[in-house]
Formats: C-alpha cells, structure tokens, sequence
C-alpha cells in the first residue's frame, strides 16, 4: 500500500507540473480517490489524540438520552488507528470500556471490558453497520476513515459551508457495510468533512451527517465540535458534541492494550 | 463529566502543584430483587414461595499523580428476607493501582477474572465464589494479592502473590437453591497446616496472535472448591468444607472469525486425592442485523466435559449446553438471553431465561426464570429440583 501512495503521490506532483495536459486525461474515479489521498495527508502527523464525546439520542417523539464517552487514539502509519473508549454514561455501562486496533482493509481486532464480571472480550468487529450505543452512528460512521476503505467517483463542485466543496461518492469496499454509497462534501481549502449522506444497502436515502464549528488544532488539524446525524428513515436523531480535544499527548502503544483496557475508566 | 476536581489543600497545593490534585468520583448501584418460587420446597426450613432481597454497592475512586495511582473501595451488602446466610457483607475491592511505562502494581483485595467461555468459568480460579449470591457461580467475593503485571512484545504475564484463602459463602438453612444438608462453616478444615493463611501463587501469560487471543496459567495453592464431609455438631448433621491444596494448569483459547467466536477452556488439577483433566468448549456465532433491523442474534453451542465421569464432584461432568442471545441494539439496551443445559449421564436438564432493559438514564430491570429437572439422586442438580423461579430485580445507579 506504501508502494501505492508513493506513486499516486509522486502522480500527483506530476498532475500538478503538467496541469493542463493532464487535467483533461483525469476520470472521475482518479479524481475521487486523489481527493481522499490528499484529504487523508492533509491531517497525517496528529500522532495521538483525547477527547470527550457527549451523544444526545432523540426519537421522532422527541425523547432524550444521553451517553457520555471518554475517547484516545493514536495514528499507526499505513494502518488504521487504534483507539480506546470509555463509557460514563449511561450509568449502568459506567466504566465499560472499548478497545478497537483498526485496519485499512479487512477486520478489525476488537476487545470490550465489562466491569462488573471484570472480563476482557474479545468481539467479532464483522458488526460495522450496527448501531454505537443504540445513536444513530454506526461503528462504522465513527471509525477512522482510511483511502483504501472506499472506492471514490468524482461528482462535482459546489458551493457549501466551508467555501467551494467538492462532492465525492464514496463506494464501500467491506461487503459487510450497511451503506453501497456515500457522498461526502470536502472544502477544496482544507479537505473538512461539512456534509455525508448515507444510502442503505437498497440504494435508499438513510441518513444525513452534518458537521459544525471547526476548530483547527496544532496548526492543521480540523475538529468539528459537533456532528449531526439525522435518519431520514426512522425520524431518529443524534447530536454528537465533542470537547475538551487535546493532541499529541505523548500516548504510546503501551497506552492501547488489554491492561490499559480493563483500568480504563 | 460527573468527576469532580478537588484541591487537596491550598497550602499543600502551592508546595506541590501538580502531585496535590486528587479526583475523587463516587458511583454505585442499589437493587431489589424479588424471587417467587413455582414449586412446594423439597427440604423442611425452606416453607416460603416468595423472597425479597436487596443490596447496597457504591464505589469509591480516587487517582492521584495524573492517574499514576488509583484506589478503588467497593464494600458490598445485602440483605436477605430469609436466609441469614444470605444476608452478607464484603468488600469486593479495595485496592490500589501503581502504574509504570510496560508494567503495573495491583495490591489489596481485587476480583480477577480469566476464560472465554459462557456456561461455565473452569480456568477462573483466583476469586472465591460467592454462591449465596446465585446458584450460577458467577459472584465472586474479592481476593486478597500483590499482582504485578508485565506488558511484553510476547504478551502480558501476570504474577499473583495471593496472602490468605476466602472460604465460600453457603446457603443457609432458611436458604433455597442448596443441598439437603446445610453447609457448616464453622466445621471447616484445611489441608494445609498454614489454613486459611496459607500464601497462594499464580503466573499467567496471555496474548493476542492475529485473531486468536490465549492465556496459560499455573496456580499453586488452597483449591477454591471445597470437599464436603459429613460431619455431626450438636446432634446435627452438617456438610463440612474441607479445602486441600491443589496445582493447577489451566489454557484458554478464542479464536475470532468473521462472525464465529471459537472457545476452548482446559485444566488439568493436582491435588492429594486425585488427578484429572476437564475442559468447556465451543462457539458462538452472531447474526447481525435480523430482517433488516438493527437487533442482533447470538447462538452458543458448548460442551463441558470431566475426565472424572459420574464420579466427578462438580455438577459439569459430560453436560451439553445451547443458548441464544437477542440484542435488540436499540435506545433501551434490550437483550434477552435463553440457554438450556442437558446432562448427558443423568439426563437433568435446566432452562434459564434472562431479559433486561434500561428505563431512563438511571434504572434497569431484569426478568429471570431457572427451571431444573432431575430424577436421580447421585445428580448434584437432584437437589434445586424444585427450585425453579422467576425472579426480577430493579437496579437503581448513582
């Protein structure tokens, strides 16, 4: 895969030496896939990161629930994240924790803790369309977003929140997706996510993500501080507010193992 | 977030800026449990259909040097509408927690658990049960130790150091879901000269090859389950613990693939009076996302097995178990849990049913039903045959 990057790297250099003779030669589908290349190196070097997740579940009734997260991670060069959440709320899950080592391609090594049997389990991560802690996010929706998990088809620009966007149909590789497509709208300035929308495995409208209040971290790297997620299909909703984002932490691997896992909370 | 911040003294705080800032966060649950029991009792004291009981679990926490040390304090109680045996305090943890860069200390009374498998727990062998709790061997009170745990490239290893033995907490006589006999603790005898003082040991190394996940322990010290004698005490006929010493090896396995979970527990037990092998295995596979929805079914398959046959003095000898597990995924938390075991050399069966949701941010409820049948004597389940209940607890968190 590094091999990949390199020479879709140094192809990009290429493009952009050559511009106006190549520019014409690109497909759609190059064009979609550079995009993400260079959205993915636009934040690369973020080295390890901490946050608090607050979610507030809503049905079409209006009804609130609330769960907290305390989450870290830490970027693996040519490899998925690896990552470790602990719930606070609600309280009868207080102090279950989640570690996750994600893969670009094929399955993720998962393990959860259950404080009260003080047991380490490890999970099958086959479970990528179904639903984080009942929300409208699904595994999936909020694990790291890596080149090689999509196929890409350049649509368009267009004019959105963050300036001018570029509007990109993300294909799913993992048959085990709930989605067979995403288009997702990227700012042409500094690659942020503003807009995705999600269609189910029918090909049908399922949901909106909607991203809000940017804050640049270390110089380039773009948090939202809040992520909305409607589901057209059930009415339902999640407001998803992060706070408290803090970067290069010092967390190592010795932060991420099945030790850490059960002392987490 | 509900942790707050506290300042341990102004005076000390400006010496030692940094070092002085302690979190303290309490959190706990309290639960009432209500048992109706479907059947007439089989043993004389045990003439009730119905059983209150409720419990009392809070836990303290505090973190200090930015989380390098922790204490954690969890005392226990419950009380019982009719067992006194049942009606019980413990401290489940009170323990500390040194961290180092590829090494932690864990002192004082802790609970431990290892193993895979659902039906059974053979490889956890650190905690004592605490079985007035449930007939299912699932509570555990806290073990004393000095646990220093090494993260290696090759795995972790874990070095126990265990001062003194916990004896098992029985059912009393007003207690249900026992043996014929009541269990007398106050006859309890050792092997061991050192009794319950003697100092116990363990080393376990466990680690994480692609999608296996192993573990391989030896544990050296007082077996956790008892022998029972028959023993007289004031004209009365008692079941008398006797507690050897015992080697034990133990491995575990789980192998994680697309949807299976493979699991496999096996010891081989030395003690004075025998030497045998047992093991628990099988698997569980998960349909995800049933008829489009977001609910989950997990279906478990498991098999426990004695080298010691019908002569085995645990209730697992040759037994089959099946379960299903349904995870609604849902706002609530709804799951539901059936599973049934069958004893193949006596033909015993029982049935449980679990279901719990969540109601608001704060409370939960649970519906349980256990049904036993056995028509031999020499079967251990011979004696809750008539015990079968359904039982609902509301949980209340702080």
């Amino acid at each position: 895969m590094t091999v990949l990057k390199k020479s879709l790297n140094s192809l990009v250099v290429l493009g952009l030496m050559t511009a106006p003779l190549i520019a014409s030669a690109e497909t759609a589908e190059e064009k979609g896939t550079r995009i993400a290349i260079e959205a993915k190196a636009s934040d690369k070097g973020w080295q390890d990161m901490q946050t608090s997740m607050n979610m507030i579940l809503r049905n079409k009734e209006g009804q609130e629930s609330i769960r907290d997260i305390r989450l870290k991670s830490l970027e693996i060069e040519n490899d998925g994240d690896k990552s470790l959440s602990v719930f606070d709320k609600p309280k009868d899950v207080k102090g279950t924790a989640f570690l996750s080592f994600s893969h670009a391609v094929g399955a993720d090594d998962q393990w959860l803790y259950l404080p009260k049997l003080k047991r380490v389990k490890r999970i099958a991560s086959r479970n990528k369309s179904g639903p984080f802690m009942g929300s409208e996010f699904s595994y999936e929706d909020l694990s790291s977003f890596e080149v090689e998990k999509y196929t890409y088809k350049f649509l368009r620009d267009e004019p959105c929140e963050g300036g001018t966007c570029y509007v990109v149909e993300q294909y799913p590789v993992d048959k085990n997706s709930g989605y067979t497509r995403r288009v997702a709208w990227l700012d042409q300035a500094e690659y942020r996510p503003w807009k995705i929308e999600f269609f189910d495995r029918k090909n049908t409208p399922l949901k909106t993500l909607t991203y809000h209040e940017y804050n640049e971290y270390e110089g380039k790297h773009w948090r939202p501080n809040l992520m909305k997620m409607v589901n057209h299909q059930s009415g339902k909703s999640t407001d998803l507010t992060y706070s408290d984002y803090q970067f290069k932490t010092g967390l190592d691997d010795n932060d991420f193992n099945k030790n850490t896992l059960k002392r987490a909370r | 977030m509900s942790r707050k911040k506290l300042l341990l003294a102004a005076g000390l705080s400006l010496a030692l800026p940094a070092q002085a800032e302690t979190l303290y966060e309490l959190s706990g649950k309290v639960t009432a449990e209500a048992r109706y029991f479907t059947q007439d009792a089989q043993f004389p004291q045990q003439d009730y259909s119905s059983n209150l009981s409720f419990t009392v679990e809070p836990e303290f926490y505090w973190e200090w040097n930015e989380g390098i040390d922790s204490l954690t304090f969890t005392p226990y109680l419950r009380v019982d509408e009719n067992d006194n045996e049942r009606t019980h305090v413990d401290i489940r943890e009170l323990s500390w927690i040194h961290i180092g860069e590829d090494w932690e200390l864990r002192t004082g009374l802790r609970k431990v658990f290892w193993g895979v498998t659902e039906f059974q727990h053979l490889v956890d062998v650190i905690n004592q049960t605490d079985s007035v709790e449930d007939f299912d061997g699932e509570d555990k009170l806290g073990q004393q130790m000095i646990n220093l745990s090494l993260v290696r490239d090759w795995g972790i290893v874990d070095l126990y150091l265990l001062p003194g033995f916990r004896e098992r907490t029985t059912i009393g006589k007003n207690g249900r879901l026992r043996s014929g006999l009541v269990v007398n603790n106050d006859l309890a005898s050792y092997e061991s000269s050192a009794g319950e003082n003697h100092i116990d040991t363990a080393l376990r190394w466990s680690h994480t090859l692609g999608d296996f996940d192993l573990g391989a322990y030896w544990f050296h010290g007082t077996h956790r389950d008892p022998k029972l004698l028959l023993k007289n005490s004031n004209g009365t006929t008692y079941l008398a613990p006797y507690y050897e010493q015992m080697d034990q090896i133990g491995f575990d396995l789980q192998a994680t693939i697309d949807s299976w979970l493979w699991k496999l527990e096996t010891i081989n037990r030395d003690t004075q009076s025998e030497n045998y092998w047992a093991a628990q295995g099988g698997v569980e596979y998960t349909f995800y996302g049933i008829r489009n929805s977001s609910a989950d079914v997990g279906v478990l398959l498991e098999y426990g097995w004695d080298e010691r046959g019908e002569n085995a003095d645990a209730a697992i000898q040759n037994d089959l178990f099946i379960g299903a597990r349904l995870t609604l995924n849902d706002v609530d938390s709804t799951e539901m849990l059936a599973g049934m075991s069958h004893d193949l050399d006596y033909d015993s069966e029982s049935f449980i049913i679990e279901a719990s949701r969540r109601y608001g941010n704060n409370w939960k409820l649970s519906l349980d039903g256990r049904f036993f049948s056995s028509d031999n004597p020499a079967d251990l389940s011979y004696n809750i045959k008539q015990d079968d209940h359904l039982q609902i607890t509301v949980e209340r968190y702080f």
